[in-house]
């Protein structure tokens, strides 16, 4: 079984995104922040981050650098999930070494797809 | 709905479009055509019906059209694509080295995804491709879905569903809300207005046809009579895809699957082999 970390300050998001995720078989954990993220991350590595981009304390972009500098770091497969939909964004999250990027609003299929893509599934 | 309305509309769509719509599908038809009502101003479906009995051109194509439109999107199941690149194309370059041509068609290309899928597959290949001259026709028997493969232009959703996202950054740009696809991907695909029961001679020969998730709505003579019409402009060594759920046992003679290759078909000439053969390039684990 696959884990997936959830990183989103929407207490809804998280539980849409943890129900699409239990549904495709991963188990999940949850954080608020960037820094939540790291935090757990730090302790054990998921195959897989969710992760939202405008967050207090640490943000989406901020986590992916420092979790790419950590050991192990490289693993985690991140998928974006985002209201920011321009190429800017996009590109900038690439750069930092997001693998997928999911614009908001998604649904199942949506994840689903960008999952496989990746290699997730 | 009452028997005799169904039996007109499923006549027609099937005398047109070669669509079977059974008994137990008659939701489709209110779902789909009660915006078509509407569009006309018409209550519901019995008087569209009543309509269409005496109805032009117009009408009759916009009830076919609402009908026989399917979703479609980017690298849809992506093996086919991959298999594409892995197989299919390298296949194709050694055996058209010296024409250095070739011609692919996506048959019933809906808002154009396979044929664009295809197109920037081909881009990314880039160097290999300098000097081909290659042609990608896309058909449909929607004038409305050609339209909206023509400009090329995709909602947020639509660019989510199968299409990786270094592709969206590279070949995609933002206009307002919706996304379009690049100028010179455009250039690669033309799209033309075709019913694939009628003669396909004037489309040309091509070496690969994608007529995936197409079949399936057609009842057996149909089948066999498209499958026969499309083998008749594929050279000898053309390959056909047909969709996951599809296939040309029992309904034609005139492809066979190709070894270990699921989904792609090789055309069989009448008086040929009846076993299949690996065409080259198509290794079966020696």
């Amino acid at each position: 079984m696959k884990s997936c970390l959830i990183v989103d300050d929407s207490k809804v998001i998280r539980m849409v995104a943890k129900k699409i995720l239990h549904e495709l078989t991963f188990t999940t954990a949850e954080a608020e922040d960037g820094q939540q993220a790291l935090d757990y991350c730090k302790g054990t590595m998921p195959d897989a981050v969710l992760l939202d981009w405008n967050m207090p304390v640490m943000n989406g972009i901020d986590f992916l650098r420092e979790l790419r500098k950590l050991p192990g770091g490289d693993h985690p497969v991140v998928v974006f999930c985002t209201t920011e939909n321009d190429i800017e964004h996009i590109q900038e999250a690439i750069t930092a070494g997001a693998n997928e990027y999911i614009m908001k609003p998604f649904d199942s299929e949506i994840l689903q797809a960008k999952f496989s893509q990746v290699g997730l599934l | 709905m009452r028997p005799e309305d169904f039996d007109f509309i499923a006549k027609m769509l099937k005398d047109r479009s070669g669509l079977v719509i059974s008994r137990d599908k008659a939701y489709l038809l209110e779902s789909r055509l009660t915006p078509v009502a509407r569009k006309r101003g018409l209550k519901g479906l019995d008087d569209l019906v009543a309509t269409l009995r005496t109805a032009g051109e117009d009408l009759l194509r916009e009830v076919t059209e609402a009908m026989t439109t399917n979703e479609s999107f980017f690298f849809r199941d992506i093996k086919p694509f991959d298999q594409f690149k892995a197989m299919v194309l390298p296949q194709i370059l050694a055996n058209r080295a010296q024409k250095k041509s070739f011609r692919i068609w996506s048959a019933a290309s809906s808002s154009g995804q396979e044929a664009y899928s295809l197109a920037m597959i081909l881009k990314e290949e880039g160097a290999k491709l300098a000097g081909w001259k290659i042609e990608i026709v896309g058909t449909d028997i929607s004038t409305e879905m050609l339209e909206k493969a023509k400009a090329g232009l995709y909602s947020q959703f639509e660019v989510q569903r199968g299409l990786p996202i270094q592709y969206l950054v590279k070949y995609f740009k933002k206009t307002n809300e919706m996304w379009q696809i690049d100028s010179a991907i455009r250039a690669m695909v033309q799209f033309r207005e075709y019913n694939l029961l009628h003669d396909l001679k004037t489309l040309g020969q091509f070496d690969v046809v994608f007529c995936r998730n197409v079949l399936i709505y057609f009842d057996q003579p149909t089948k066999s009579r498209v499958l026969e019409n499309i083998s008749k402009i594929m050279p000898d060594d053309g390959l056909l895809y047909l969709g996951g759920a599809e296939t040309v046992l029992g309904i034609s003679d005139r492809f066979k699957p190709v070894p270990d290759q699921r989904g792609i078909y090789s055309v069989t000439r009448a008086g040929g082999p009846t076993t299949a053969v690996p065409p080259v390039g198509f290794g079966t684990k020696a």
